[in-house]
């Protein structure tokens, strides 16, 4: 917090120090939301900004990561509105979506999954299969699962309920998942098993 | 219980916020559903692949430049503010 006050206070060098200190957490949420390299260097640079501009206005309640991360993913939303205007991107445009992140079939994994492909193999399954979920159940499951922001934390920097935090990720979460269970289950599992509970399908 | 109960409280038991009778409860379906399990197990790795993926590092030539090109901006927009305000 002494940086940021320092920040305040109009010390640039300290600004300069939290851009160090955050520039690849906000790089990695702004790709993983906008799915694009040249968007989220944008995003990077404008969050930045915004927050420099707005420092008089950051309330010390919270963490400056925090209401830093909620500059950058509002930036990155409307980056992704602005390439796909075809369609409404919003973190509520997903709460329709009943029970379809349920666990139709089970197949168990390989026991070191990672280890069955190539870096390269691996990094572009794990691409694609996490642009296959939408974009809010995608921002939850990177703040929450990648970057380690806390249940709290992640509805604070999203303006989102905790419950609803905790919806979005659980369906995140099952929908990769199933998605890598199709390279990553055991040779010769065949389709996996038929999962018993009924809950719905995908 | 219902797999559709344990699925419901995967995330709280995931990340180990449950109290200790219902983290049993979840303990006991564990222990006769396999198929339970098996999500648990796969829903657990998925996790850690991803937080160990390292997907879109910021390269060291970018972030110098990204870093550069912020500083300029936020020094520009200072001058550019009317004084006093």
């Amino acid at each position: 917090m002494q940086l940021v006050r320092r920040a305040k206070r109009g010390d640039d060098h300290a600004f300069e120090e939290l851009v160090r200190r955050y520039d690849r957490n906000v790089f990695r949420i702004a790709q993983h939301i906008t799915q694009n390299r040249e968007d989220a260097e944008d995003v990077v640079q404008e969050a930045f900004l915004k927050a420099y501009s707005n420092l008089e206005k950051f309330q010390e309640q919270s963490k400056f990561y925090t209401w830093l991360v909620r500059i950058a993913v509002n930036e990155a939303l409307m980056k992704l509105r602005r390439r796909k205007p075809e369609r409404t991107v919003s973190l509520d445009e997903d709460v329709k979506t009943e029970d379809d992140s349920l666990p139709r079939e089970v197949a168990d994994w390989s026991p070191n999954p990672e280890q069955m492909y190539n870096q390269a193999e691996l990094r572009d399954i794990l691409t694609r299969t996490i642009q296959g979920l939408p974009p809010g159940f995608r921002t939850v499951f990177v703040l929450r699962d990648v970057e380690g922001l806390s249940t709290e934390e992640t509805a604070d920097a999203l303006e989102l309920s905790i419950p609803a935090v905790k919806s979005r990720l659980l369906r995140a979460r099952l929908q990769l998942r199933e998605r890598l269970s199709r390279f990553f289950q055991k040779k010769g599992s065949g389709d996996g098993d038929q999962h018993t509970s009924g809950d719905g399908e995908q | 219980m219902k797999c559709s109960e344990f699925l419901n409280e995967l995330t709280n038991y995931l990340d180990g916020v449950l109290d200790a009778r219902t983290k049993s409860e979840l303990d006991d379906h564990l222990a006769w559903c396999h198929n339970c399990y098996v999500v648990c197990d796969t829903t657990r790795k998925t996790i850690e692949i991803y937080r160990d993926s390292e997907l879109y590092e910021l390269p060291d030539d970018l972030r110098t430049r990204l870093r550069s090109a912020i500083m300029n901006k936020c020094t520009a927009s200072k001058k550019s503010q009317p004084p006093g305000s």
